[in-house]
């Protein structure tokens, strides 16, 4: 209602006590392609959807690699978050260097909180206009927080950021009971699966699908095309065999292929 | 107060280094680099502790084994890692050994006028999988070599590798009919440092060895004698 009056700067409320300018900022979150993440009670996943602005150019990453323990996928402006990337390696490394251990990424997510939130109320600057999905393994635990420009953060047993996330947070919640107890590899296919559900129009092939991969005994990876082409390979398997478990099961073959056509 | 190494002074002024003994090597080959250090930490003629690494894997290309002070090792190799981490973040591939040589040398140097007491040894394979060993003094100062030995034990085990890789002072075989294999170059090693701890107080304990080549690095120990 009162939109234009108060969304000017960021100082200022509106009379319902929203500060448009932090709204705006998460639009810009949710301008992102979709990322999202997901974990069990050993590992912690993410799996993202890299877009790339015309055929000639490169797939956006948006999967980076914080430290041996911890990494990030993003959603949003991608100059930002090579900033706040920035602070997290530093901040990761300096408490290696220091004590000798693995930063907790509660802490890291807690400090990058409140460095998001400064940007909410200084005369000059504007707030991060990147959405975080951060997994991390440490303390013998998996963690999965989202921070967002508003300097909010929290943990979450799954979520999704970006455009289109609703249908993949629905996959999600309809899902996540069961993650506690799964491996990684249905793990990982729970999470192509969940983003097949934002992908709208656009296919899924091992160029435009990032996944990356922490947990116990699993130091924090970005999986190589190849193994996200063997996830994919079998979601498109699993698919056909879902409509022919109902069915004949000795023609499982002849059926998957028939049936793999006319799913798309 | 305890002695130092080997020195009797009359009046003596407090010195912020002590020496904790220990001996480093290695030698390059055609396609591979063998590094050992012995682990045994001491204080004047006392043992401080049986196992205090003196070996460091920056990549799976590239290590470094130090003698010196203990406490300087440690900290140096802090630095390595977190620089070495820093490089492979920022370019988003490991360090080459050549730019470990170049980096370590230039961590030394900028403790020219307080400088760390460690005698350092890098060792791998360079950017065309050949072998390699770098050596330095304690500020820094860099050689490309073919085998080097630094430490307590240090001048018992250069006239060995004098001898047995770059064949000096033998009238037996010619440098034209001997190969450099990966199983001479171990056993060498092994040996070299075994008979180091068999005459030097200094070394003793266990063994760090590990062999670097194209499809990585290979890490072992082995025991020296405890006396």
């Amino acid at each position: 209602m009162f939109r234009t009056q108060y969304d000017s700067d960021i100082s200022i409320y509106s009379p319902e006590g929203r500060l448009y300018q932090i709204e705006y900022a998460m639009q810009a979150v949710a301008q992102g392609s979709t990322a999202l993440g997901l974990k069990s009670k050993t590992h912690a996943v993410v799996v993202t959807l890299m877009r790339s602005s015309d055929e000639l150019s490169s797939h956006q990453r948006k999967i980076f690699k914080v430290d041996g323990h911890m990494g990030i996928a993003i959603s949003g402006l991608t100059a930002d978050a090579r900033v706040l990337l920035k602070f997290m390696r530093n901040e990761t490394l300096h408490h290696k260097f220091v004590y000798g251990s693995d930063l907790p990424t509660g802490e890291v997510v807690s400090s990058l909180a409140m460095k998001s939130q400064r940007n909410t109320q200084r005369w000059g600057r504007r707030p991060y206009g990147v959405g975080l999905l951060v997994i991390g393994y440490d303390g013998d635990k998996t963690h999965l927080y989202q921070t967002s420009p508003s300097g909010n953060c929290f943990s979450y047993y799954a979520q999704a950021i970006g455009s289109r996330s609703q249908s993949a947070r629905t996959y999600l919640e309809k899902n996540f009971k069961e993650f506690p107890e799964l491996g990684l590899e249905e793990l990982v296919l729970h999470g192509v699966k969940a983003l097949k559900e934002s992908s709208g129009k656009e296919t899924l092939t091992k160029l435009n699908v990032g996944i990356a991969v922490v947990g116990k005994e699993q130091k924090f990876e970005i999986l190589k095309p190849n193994k996200v082409q063997s996830y994919l390979d079998q979601i498109l398997q699993t698919e056909g065999e879902i409509e022919i478990e109902n069915e004949n099961e000795n023609e499982k073959d002849e059926e998957a292929e028939t049936l793999e056509l006319k799913l798309d | 107060m305890e002695t130092y190494l080997g020195e009797k002074q009359q009046a003596s002024q407090w010195s912020p280094y002590i020496n904790n003994g220990g001996s480093c090597l290695a030698v390059a080959g055609d396609d591979f680099a063998v590094i050992a250090s012995d682990t045994r930490m001491s204080l004047g003629y006392s043992i401080k502790t049986r196992y205090s690494t003196k070996y460091l894997k920056i990549t799976e290309k590239c290590s470094i084994v130090s003698s010196g002070m203990q406490a300087d090792i440690f900290t140096l190799h802090k630095v390595l890692k977190s620089r070495a981490q820093i490089y492979e973040q920022k370019h988003g591939k490991p360090m080459s050994t050549d730019a470990v040589a170049k980096l370590v040398s230039r961590l030394l140097y900028y403790r020219r006028f307080f400088p760390y007491y460690t005698f350092n040894i890098v060792a791998g394979i360079d950017d065309e999988g050949v072998g390699c060993v770098f050596s330095y003094d304690a500020i820094g100062t860099l050689e490309r070599v073919k085998y080097s030995a630094s430490g307590s034990g240090s001048s018992l085990i250069e006239p060995v590798l004098d001898n047995q890789v770059a064949l000096k002072n033998r009238n037996d075989i010619k440098k034209e009919d001997f190969k450099l294999t990966k199983e001479y170059a171990i056993d060498l090693v092994k040996d070299a440092i075994t008979s180091a701890g068999e005459r030097d107080i200094y070394t003793g304990d266990f063994v760090e060895i590990s062999v670097i080549d194209i499809n990585g690095t290979h890490e072992e120990k082995f025991e020296l004698r405890f006396d």
